[in-house]
C-alpha cells in the first residue's frame, strides 16, 4: 500500500526505534567492561572483567548474591503457580460459570490498578495479621511468639502473593488467547474413540498448548525477576535484585552497578533464550500448522 | 472434557489468590483510609480526616492550586506526554511491521525483537540513560566536540525531559503489541480496494486503518496510561528527587508510616484511574479481542 518513499521512511523509523530500544542497554553493558579507571559515562577507558570482580567482592553493605538468589528462587515459585493456576483457570473459562464475569474483570482490575495501591494494601494486610498474631501472642501467653515472632511477611507469603496479582492476568490473558483460536474437533475426536477426560486432556489438548505455556512461564518468571513496583512496600526486611538495584542507583557511583546491570540482563536473556527454543521445539513437534 | 459446569471448580485456586491478595488488600486500603494515627500505630477508627488533610486548601481559590491538585497536574503532564508519544511511536511500528514486511517470518523476528526488553529489568533500562544524558554523558560531549554547545545542557537527566524519555522508552511496547494485534486483523483486500479507488496511503491509513485498529489503540492506551498514573519508581530513578508524582508521595508516606494518609491518597488514585478506565472501556470490548 505504501510508495518505495514511504516504505523507506517507515524502515527508518522503525530501526530509530530499535536503536532506541536496546542503545542504552547495550551502552552499560559495553562500560561494564572498562578498566580499573572506568567512569560512569563514555568514553571507555581499557577493557577488563576489573567491575564484575568487583561486583564479586560485593559492594558496601548490601549482599548482591543473596539478593539474585532471592530473586531467581523467588521467579521459579511464581513461575510454577502462573502455569498451574492460569492454566487450570483457563480450562474453566472455556465455559460460562457463576461469577466468571466477575472473575474477568478482577484479573483486568488487577492488571491496571496502580501498583503502589496494591503494595500498600499487602503491606497493610500483613502488618494488621502481624499486630493480630502478637496480640493473640500476648493473651494467650504463648511463648514462641513472644519471643520470637517477628512478620509474616516474606518472599514466600506476602511476595508470592504480590507477584502473582501482576503475572496471573498476564498468563490468563494468554490462556484466552490459546482457548479462543483452539479447535474442539480434536477433543471430539478423542472422546467419540473412547478416551477419558484425563486422556483427552494429557494425550490431546496439552501437546497442543503446550508452546503457549512456555509462553505463560517466561511471562511468570520474567515479571517476577524484574518486579519492583508491587514489591517496594510488600516483602519486609528482604530484598530482592531489583529492589537492591534501585537502592544501589544512589549510592554506588562505579560501573559495578554496570556489572551487575549486565549479569541480571544475561540472565533475562538466557531464559528468554531458553524459552523460545523450547516454544519452537513444541511447536515443530505438534506440526505448527494444526 | 470434564461434565458440563464442573469444570468451573478449575477456577478457584485462581480466584482465591486474587481474593486474598488483591481484593481483600484493597478492601483494608479504603478501610484504613477511615482510620486515625499517632507516629507508631494505627488507630482503627472512621474518620475524614485523612481526606480532608490531603484536599486542605483545595477548594479555597484565592490560594492558588493546592498541593495535592498540582501533583495531579505533574502526573497527568507525565501521563499525556507518555500517551502520546508511545501512540504515535506505536502506531508507526505497528504500521511497518503489519503492512511493510512481506514475509511472515521476518515480521515474527522482527516482533520479538520489539518484545524482548519487556522481559528485561525495568531499572536496568533506567539506569541505561545515565551515560548518555548525564553532565558529562554522550550526548553533551558530542555536542560539545561538534561545537553546537559550549556547555554541558543540564535538562537532560534528572529533569521532566529525562522522566519522560524513560517513561516512552520503558513502554512503548504496551502499544506497539496491542495494535499490531488488530493491525493484522485487518482484511487486506479493504486496502486493495481502497487503493483501486485511488485512495492515497494517508487516506488509507486515517479511513481505514486507524478505525479499525481502534481497540488495539484503547488497549495499549489503558495499558500506558494506569502504569503512569501511579509510578513512583521511574520517575524517582530519573527525576532526581525532585519531581512530584501521587504515586510518589504514597510511597513517602508509607515510608513515614503515614498508613491512614497514604491509603486515602491511594483510594483518590484509584478511583481517578478507574473512572478513566470505565470510559475507555465504553469505546472498546476488551474480552472480544483476545
Amino acid at each position: 500500500m505504501f510508495s518505495k518513499t514511504q516504505t523507506l521512511c517507515l524502515t527508518i523509523f522503525f530501526g530509530c526505534f530499535v536503536v532506541f530500544l536496546y542503545g542504552p542497554v547495550l551502552s552499560i553493558i559495553l562500560l561494564a567492561f572498562q578498566g580499573p579507571e572506568g567512569g560512569l559515562t563514555f568514553p571507555m577507558r581499557g577493557v577488563s572483567l576489573h567491575w564484575f570482580e568487583e561486583l564479586w567482592r560485593g559492594l558496601g553493605v548490601v549482599d548482591i548474591s543473596r539478593g539474585l538468589r532471592r530473586s531467581l528462587f523467588l521467579g521459579i515459585l511464581v513461575m510454577i503457580f502462573t502455569v498451574v493456576l492460569s492454566l487450570c483457570a483457563g480450562l474453566a473459562f472455556r465455559k460460562k460459570f457463576r461469577g466468571s464475569g466477575v472473575l474477568f474483570y478482577l484479573t483486568i482490575a488487577s492488571l491496571i490498578i496502580p501498583s503502589i495501591a496494591i503494595s500498600l494494601g499487602i503491606a497493610l494486610q500483613f502488618r494488621l495479621l502481624d499486630e493480630t498474631i502478637k496480640w493473640l501472642g500476648q493473651t494467650f501467653e504463648i511463648q514462641w511468639i513472644i519471643n520470637d515472632f517477628q512478620t509474616s511477611m516474606g518472599l514466600v507469603a506476602s511476595g508470592l502473593g504480590t507477584h502473582l496479582t501482576w503475572t496471573l492476568p498476564f498468563g490468563l490473558l494468554i490462556m484466552f488467547a490459546v482457548f479462543n483460536r483452539f479447535n474442539p474437533s480434536y477433543e471430539e475426536a478423542a472422546r467419540d474413540l473412547g478416551a477419558t477426560p484425563w486422556q483427552t486432556f494429557w494425550g490431546v489438548v496439552f501437546p497442543l498448548i503446550a508452546p503457549a505455556l512456555v509462553g505463560v512461564a517466561l511471562f511468570g518468571f520474567t515479571l517476577s525477576y524484574d518486579e519492583l513496583a508491587r514489591s517496594s512496600q510488600a516483602l519486609g526486611s528482604v530484598n530482592t535484585l531489583p529492589l537492591e538495584l534501585r537502592g544501589l542507583t544512589t549510592t554506588v557511583t562505579n560501573p559495578s552497578i554496570y556489572a551487575l546491570g549486565a549479569v541480571t540482563t544475561g540472565v533475562s536473556f538466557l531464559v528468554i533464550g531458553l524459552s523460545l527454543a523450547l516454544f519452537w521445539a513444541l511447536r515443530r513437534k505438534t506440526g505448527a500448522n494444526r | 472434557m470434564v461434565k458440563p459446569n464442573s469444570s468451573s471448580i478449575l477456577a478457584v485456586p485462581f480466584a482465591l489468590v486474587l481474593a486474598l491478595f488483591f481484593v481483600l488488600p484493597l478492601l483494608l486500603v479504603v478501610v484504613v483510609s477511615f482510620w486515625d494515627y499517632t507516629e507508631y500505630s494505627l488507630i482503627p477508627d472512621l474518620i475524614l480526616m485523612n481526606y480532608e488533610e490531603l484536599f486542605y486548601g483545595c477548594f479555597d481559590w484565592n490560594e492558588g492550586l493546592c498541593t495535592t491538585f498540582a501533583t495531579y497536574l505533574s502526573t497527568f503532564k507525565y501521563v499525556f506526554l507518555t500517551w502520546f508519544l508511545t501512540l504515535g511511536i506505536g502506531f508507526g511500528v505497528a504500521l511497518y511491521l503489519v503492512f511493510c514486511v512481506q514475509s511472515l517470518k521476518m515480521q515474527i523476528v522482527l516482533f520479538l525483537v520489539c518484545t524482548i526488553p519487556f522481559w528485561t529489568s525495568n531499572v536496568i533500562r533506567m539506569i541505561s540513560w545515565i551515560p548518555l544524558l548525564g553532565r558529562n554523558g554522550i550526548v553533551n560531549t558530542g555536542l560539545m566536540s561538534m561545537g553546537i554547545i559550549d556547555e554541558p545542557i543540564e535538562w537532560l537527566l534528572y529533569s521532566g525531559f529525562s522522566v519522560t524519555l524513560g517513561f516512552v522508552h520503558l513502554y512503548s511496547l504496551f502499544m506497539v503489541v496491542p495494535i499490531f494485534n488488530s493491525m493484522a486483523k485487518i482484511d487486506r483486500s479493504l486496502i486493495e480496494a481502497a487503493k483501486d479507488s485511488g485512495a492515497s496511503a494517508w487516506q488509507i491509513i486515517t479511513n481505514i486503518i486507524i478505525p479499525l485498529s481502534r481497540s488495539g489503540i484503547m488497549i495499549g492506551s489503558i495499558f500506558v496510561i494506569t502504569i503512569v498514573v501511579g509510578d513512583f519508581i521511574t520517575i524517582g530513578v530519573l527525576g532526581g528527587q525532585q519531581i512530584a508524582s501521587v504515586g510518589k508521595i504514597i510511597y513517602v508516606e508509607m515510608s513515614y508510616l503515614q498508613f491512614p494518609a497514604a491509603a486515602a491518597n491511594a483510594v483518590v488514585l484509584v478511583s481517578i484511574t478507574l473512572l478513566m478506565v470505565a470510559a475507555m472501556m465504553r469505546i472498546v470490548n476488551v474480552r472480544k479481542e483476545l
